[in-house]
């Protein structure tokens, strides 16, 4: 794969695009998820408000360098995942730095900032993000579990690694999405979707109404500003990741915000409908429904 | 002082000798300092503005009043709406809610909380008790007059306030963080050693630093 420099600005305007979006989508679910229980809702801005503000503390305190990096780790994790894989099939200019092998980046990523912040909630030295830390790695570990057997099924299903050729082969008209050809491999991704997305019935690591709300306890001002920042392109590019895998990719932005959307709507509507697990309770979860649909799709590929 | 929190001396597995203080040790001793605000006025603005739209309170419920702010989370007042939301930890709210009597013991709690909150920050009385002490005035064990121990924004009145009233209580508090009157973090500041007499006046078993960052 040949690098072009023209590459660098398209990749920051589909992050500042992902950006706004992932403000506005998160918010609009919120309130999606007030408007179930009888609520009116945050405004459809509020997390802009809550960013600035945030930055606007005067005082912020640090426990130490890894403290620090927490949150710099977080953002780079979310990043760094939507530059590495395709946002919108076949354009020159949102195709970002995907190359052959993309897709073990991108698993590698997802995993990459929870660990980042596992160290820097560490290093805060308070009790209720060591607790989180433990709940919060436990459960995604367990989680990612059913994610990578859906992804070794459908490389095997492609032969391939790359995130742009298996776009590429659902290009036939919906039925030849993943989602059809291969609906084990995309049942145990869904399972594992549900368990990263931070929302009922999976979301006790970071729950406000929970131990002082896990990792982040001790995170405030601008570092919290960063996280924030984060959560909204990670949610979009996970979900990004989604739609590539399993369910055809998009051919341009309006396609992409309507299935992201979806996708994204799907584990707010499950987490409307539930309520919480445990932490132990979510392993089994997933050991006992998730698992066993990942290694069916990879056996049956 | 509580016996976990006096000197000790310890010895390392190398086997060197050296003292703990857990005063010391576990907090940071710089007291807070005057924090002004941005050099443009207009960025000064816009902030107080962002501020005053996300106002995040202190879950932490110090007396019978606190019962008042679970119904604005739900449908019925639903703060949300106006960009007012509970948060768990001190380290991520500016408003701190002391909902009505306030013991010593839970004064005790309260000055660390505020003082681990980050500035700008706001502190709300609510209920007559934090007024003037309210049905506890000849109580042995409560505080009678907030102000004197951390400096307060505003005050809602009523034994108890109802959930209209904490919510206009929440739209006067707006306008006055918008109007930049939202300085009692820096009033803390000022009349430091004021507040600090006054608390240690009260709370007898003093067994933390004088500032809790
Ligand atoms: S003012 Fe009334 S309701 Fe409020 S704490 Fe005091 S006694 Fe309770």
């Amino acid at each position: 794969m040949d690098f072009e420099w023209i590459k660098i600005p398209y990749a920051l305007l589909s992050l500042f695009i992902v950006l706004n979006y992932g403000l506005l989508m998160t918010a609009l679910v919120t309130k999606i998820g007030a408007r179930a229980g009888r609520r009116y809702g945050i405004p459809i801005y509020q997390n802009y408000i809550d960013i600035l503000k945030n930055m606007a503390l005067r005082t912020s305190l640090t426990h130490g360098v890894m403290f620090y990096l927490g949150p710099v780790f977080r953002l780079s994790g979310g990043v760094g995942l939507l530059l590495f894989m395709p946002l919108i099939f076949g354009s020159e200019m949102f195709s970002n730095f995907s190359f052959a092998g993309d897709l073990m980046l991108v698993l590698y990523f997802i995993f990459f900032g929870m660990l980042g912040m596992a160290l820097g909630a560490g290093e805060s030295g308070s009790p209720h993000a060591a607790i989180g830390v433990s709940r919060g790695l436990s459960q995604v570990t367990t989680s990612e579990l059913p994610l990578a057997l859906a992804v070794f099924a459908v490389a095997l299903q492609y032969q391939t690694l790359s995130i742009t050729d298996i776009v590429a082969a659902q290009q036939h008209g919906w039925t030849s999405w993943t989602l059809f050809t291969n609906p084990l491999a995309v049942i145990a991704a869904m399972f594992s979707f549900l368990g990263s997305m931070m929302r009922p019935p999976f979301d006790i690591v970071l729950a406000p109404q929970e131990i002082p709300i896990g990792p982040p306890t001790e995170y405030h001002s601008s570092y919290l500003a960063a996280m924030q920042t984060n959560r909204m392109i990670f949610a979009v590019a996970k979900v990004v990741v989604y739609m590539n895998l399993f369910f055809g990719g998009a051919s341009n932005w309006f396609e992409l915000f309507i299935k992201v959307f979806l996708i994204y709507l799907f584990s707010a509507f499950v987490g409307v409908c539930f309520p919480r697990f445990r932490v132990e309770q979510s392993v089994r979860w997933f050991l006992v429904w998730a698992v066993p649909p990942g290694i069916l799709a990879i056996l049956l590929v | 002082m509580k016996k976990e929190l006096e000197k000790r001396t310890v010895t390392g597995p190398d086997g060197q000798v050296f003292e703990v203080d857990p005063l010391k040790d576990y907090f940071c001793e710089a007291t807070p300092t005057v924090q002004t605000g941005e050099y443009l006025q207009i960025v000064e603005d816009l902030f107080n503005w962002a501020r005053s739209n996300s106002i995040w309170v202190l879950g932490f419920g110090t007396g019978c009043g606190a019962i008042e702010m679970r119904p604005l989370m739900t449908p019925r007042f639903d703060a949300y709406r106006y960009g007012v939301q509970w948060r768990a930890t001190p380290r991520q709210s500016n408003l701190f809610i002391v909902s009505g009597y306030l013991s010593v013991k839970t004064l005790k709690r309260v000055v660390r909380a505020y003082e681990q909150m980050q500035s700008p920050k706001y502190v709300m009385g609510l209920g007559s008790c934090t007024i003037n002490g309210g049905m506890y005035w000849d109580s042995y064990n409560t505080i009678k007059q907030l102000d004197d121990y951390l400096p307060v924004d505003l005050y809602v009145t009523g034994c108890m306030p109802r959930p209209e009233a904490l919510l206009s209580g929440i739209e006067a508090l707006k306008k006055i963080i918008r109007e930049g009157r939202g300085e009692g973090a820096n009033i803390y500041a000022e009349r430091f050693e004021w507040y600090k007499a006054n608390q240690k006046k009260v709370i007898q078993d003093w067994d933390m630093p004088d500032y809790n960052w």
